[in-house]
């Protein structure tokens, strides 16, 4: 094969991954347009309102940040649990240990200076995270449980310590005096506030925070030896055992961190948004998070836009549920229909046979188009 | 039904990857009756061929003619309804199911949802019965030895119609007397009115079983013929587009210290019962000692526990009078220990790893390497671009990942790596497995000059004339102990053969 057309196929094979990508996309858009006729809404408009609303506002575009930081954390710690042969399902739960462990420093010491208060509150986080995850890495290891049933499991229980917590012992004692008991602490003094970029907005500088450890852990990942051995556990624990590494221990250590990054996620909420542990606090978090990994590739420079598309998905439809006016529940179908869209357009970005056969019909096309044209000169 | 195949021809098949010419213009013709051997070292496209026959790819350009009309082979399914069966290096057998029903996965009834398994036993024992094979219908996958599985593999195809066979890399797994068990059998096949397409590097079987060669070389066809009219050599310089010989170790009287001593070892083998049974060696530097067995009958446990990832049970492993039996593998490496392991795309190497990160595999951890904590970028950059460039692997750059390489430039990696370490004692496992003559001769120059160097090297394999070209000595291995040590020159095939079996005549 000659070099130029060479080129001319890698050229071609780049524009059909684009368009594998927009056909996905189109696909989820198509079925999900036929739910909002169902529910009697207009698809068009929903659309045009999903993808350009959050554009055009201050407001919007610093909440795609808003939403993109948690989901960068919980999508690091998926990745290094990914890389390392382990598949932790069990963010969601990791998030709320980790936002129990920061709420309860941030409650303790209130007086404490900001600067050193706020890193106390996100190493309890991470620790709290670490802690629960460490649990499934621990069975994994050392008692071969399933580390996706675990995770999960774990989950479950997670979110029933949650609530004890935030309904019994560190419950704002205004909810107990005047009856209403909603299950949530108290506010945290401002010491424990991550400082607001844009006044008017909910903007933190958690983005940046988030970012930091993104690079932070491609170094890890990719720079140290610790890094080097969790891979190599990764992909074949066989050879990595034959050289002379102890696969139980990276494995227990994946999961420390994978937990430890979910938790500090929650550890981004408290302090950054609601400024207290309340109800409901993840937003599905934890399960986006791992889409968030998969998406970027499993990698921390991958993770980084890919989070910041799926926080302008979270944003989107908030914005079209009030300009449509469309069951709520509707949004979250069509969530669900462009992850699974865009997770599924994967399977034929890396098929090469699907690729082959695509190129060659367009082959044939210009082909012929060419034929046309010289007959017609 | 589609009329039996008396006449195969492939012509003209070209075959293209992404950047890459795996078959250029290739042509064969097989009739009926006849046994087609298909040579080529690893890389020269004789599986890209096959499966173009098989409707796993589909050819870029060329065409396929059975009994003169054109067809086209879309699915392995449509393969075979045209009476293509082919038979696969690893074997597509449901280890958990029974002869019968794993026959009856592939097997078209009429009834669509009653599984008739007399029906399948019928047919089955026909086909036995009609080649003279010995199979029990009853028996589960898991419960056959890898020559009977290769049987009911060949059982499978042609109870579902075929009667072209491809065979692919059959006698990879197999002990020499199954092998000439086989080759009676894929005669007696042909003799029948079968026709059978037999993929190899081995010479000395295409030379008994075939009656015609075709040998392919980078995608092209460079040679086809009757099998009479060549020699084994002829066809090995055909293959490589040079002249071969494999090395032969010189002869040498003068060992060194001995450096592996093990002592009535007994360890577990991964069913649960006694892999080695008190087996006892001595090893000296500057020496091979080749370990001849019958595959299963305890040397993947012996390289276990050498390289510390089995458990021994009883006895003791000292290496260099240092007593590292039970110790990590880790603690093994730093004693001086190399392992070039049996499986090198799981076991001896990472796939998803590029070279250069393979390369480090056992030395991240040296001050050399890395600090405490970071990899030292530019120290491992030199390291693998030199032994790149040492060892002659082939590869575009050293960040190709290892997945990528074919199996002589994956063992050249280990071997690389193995070697730099300069290990006191040297487990090489089935070193040129699957390779192809001109890797294998690489490979086995190597293990000399790290012979020459004074390692002491344990060479493990079941191809006898590999072991009687390297070794100093030779250990007959039978049940998880020595039977016998031999001396590794003037012992001839017949005694190890015998002692492989067992045998022991005082």
């Amino acid at each position: 094969m000659s070099k130029n057309t060479e080129i001319k196929r890698h050229r071609q094979e780049r524009m059909l991954n684009f368009g594998i990508v927009i056909v996905s996309l189109l696909a989820a858009l198509i079925i999900g347009a036929l739910l909002f006729l169902i529910a009697k809404g207009n698809p068009f408009k929903a659309y045009a309102v999903m993808f350009t609303k959050p554009f055009t506002s201050t407001f919007g575009m610093t909440e795609i940040l808003v939403r993109a930081a948690p989901l960068m954390f919980v999508g690091l710690g998926i990745a290094i649990a990914f890389r390392s042969g382990i598949l932790n399902i069990g963010a969601e739960g990791q998030i709320l240990m980790g936002a129990i462990a920061g709420a309860a420093v941030a409650l303790a010491f209130p007086d404490m200076p900001k600067i050193i208060l706020l890193p106390m509150v996100f190493l309890a986080s991470f620790i709290g995270g670490a802690l629960w995850g460490g649990i499934a890495g621990w069975m994994r290891s050392y008692l071969n449980v399933n580390e996706i049933l675990s995770t999960v499991m774990l989950n479950y229980i997670a979110i029933q310590v949650y609530m004890f917590f935030i309904r019994g012992p560190l419950i704002d004692p205004k909810e107990v005096s005047y009856g209403t008991g909603v299950p949530q602490t108290a506010v945290f003094s401002k010491n424990a506030w991550l400082t607001r970029l844009i006044p008017g907005t909910r903007l933190h500088t958690g983005i940046f925070i988030a970012i930091v450890l993104a690079v932070l852990v491609y170094i890890l990942l990719w720079k140290t030896t610790i890094g080097y051995r969790m891979r190599a556990v990764g992909i074949e624990p066989k050879a990595a055992r034959a050289a002379g590494m102890n696969v139980k221990a990276y494995l227990l250590l994946a999961m420390l961190l994978s937990g430890g990054f979910a938790g500090m996620a929650g550890a981004i909420e408290i302090t950054g948004i609601h400024h207290r542990a309340m109800e409901s606090i993840s937003a599905g978090y934890g399960f986006s998070g791992i889409v968030v990994a998969l998406f970027g590739g499993l990698h921390p420079l991958g993770i980084i836009p890919s989070s910041a598309l799926f926080g302008l998905l979270i944003v989107g439809s908030d914005m079209m549920q009030r300009a449509v006016n469309v069951p709520a529940s509707i949004i979250l179908s069509i969530q669900g229909l462009v992850i699974l869209s865009l997770v599924s357009s994967q399977n034929f970005l890396t098929n090469p046979r699907f690729k082959e056969k695509i190129l060659k019909i367009f082959d044939s096309k210009s082909k012929t188009r060419n034929l046309k044209k010289g007959g017609r000169a | 039904m589609v009329e039996k195949i008396n006449h195969l021809e492939m012509q003209h098949i070209t075959k293209r990857f992404p950047g890459v010419l795996a078959l250029d213009d290739v042509s064969i013709e097989l009739k009926k009756s006849e046994i087609l051997a298909l040579l080529g070292e690893n890389g020269a496209g004789k599986t890209t061929l096959m499966n173009v026959l098989y409707g796993l790819y589909h050819q870029d350009e060329g065409s396929i003619f059975i009994n003169d009309k054109i067809i086209e082979i879309e699915s392995p399914i449509n393969a075979m309804e045209n009476h293509i069966g082919m038979v696969h290096q690893h074997f597509m057998l449901v280890p958990n199911l029974t002869v019968i029903e794993n026959i009856a996965l592939g097997y078209f009834q009429d009834t669509r949802f009653k599984l008739d398994l007399n029906l399948v036993r019928t047919k089955i024992m026909e086909i036995a019965k009609k080649y003279g094979m010995a199979v029990d219908p009853e028996a589960y996958i898991w419960q056959l030895s890898v020559g009977e599985q290769q049987r009911v593999e060949l059982v499978k195809a042609l109870t579902l119609g075929a009667n072209l066979l491809i065979l692919d890399e059959p006698t990879a797994a197999l002990t020499p007397q199954q092998t000439d068990e086989l080759i009676e059998l894929l005669k007696e096949m042909a003799r029948q009115d079968n026709s059978i397409i037999f993929i190899s590097h081995k010479l000395n079987e295409v030379k008994s079983v075939s009656n015609r060669i075709s040998v392919l070389r980078n995608g092209k066809l460079v040679h086809e013929g009757d099998t009479v009219s060549y020699t084994v050599s002829e066809l090995a310089e055909e293959m490589a587009g040079r002249q071969i010989n494999l090395p032969k170790s010189p002869e040498k009287l003068e060992f060194g210290e001995v450096m592996l001593d093990m002592k009535d070892i007994w360890a577990y083998n991964d069913q649960g019962g006694w892999g080695l049974q008190g087996l006892n060696l001595q090893l000296k530097a500057g020496e091979i000692m080749g370990i001849a067995g019958v595959s299963g009958n305890g040397q993947r446990e012996l390289a276990d526990v050498v390289s510390g990832v089995r458990k021994v049970e009883k006895g003791n492993i000292l290496i260099d009078n240092w007593n590292i039996t039970n110790h990590t593998a880790s603690q093994i490496i730093e004693r001086g220990m190399g392992y070039i392991p049996e499986d090198r795309l799981h076991e001896g190497s990472l796939p998803g790893f590029s070279v250069r990160e393979n390369l480090i595999l056992k030395d991240y951890n040296s001050s050399q390497i890395s600090s405490s904590i970071f990899l030292k970028k530019k120290v491992i950059d030199k390291f693998a671009n030199n032994l790149i460039e040492t060892y002659n692997i082939k590869c575009p750059d050293m960040n190709t990942s290892c997945a990528s390489l074919s199996g002589g430039n994956i063992q050249k990696v280990i071997l690389a790596r193995e070697i730099t370490r300069n290990p006191k004692v040297l487990i090489a496992a089935y070193p040129i497995r699957g390779l192809d003559i001109g890797a294998a001769e690489y490979v086995h120059n190597r293990l000399i000059e790290a012979r020459e160097a004074g390692m002491a090297i344990l060479l493990i394999s079941e191809e006898l004339e590999e072991i009687l070209d390297l070794s100093d000595r030779i250990g007959v291995i039978y049940e998880g102990a020595i039977l016998k040590v031999l001396p590794g020159r003037g012992t001839d095939y017949k005694e190890i053969g015998l002692l492989m079996a067992g045998v022991i005549d005082e």
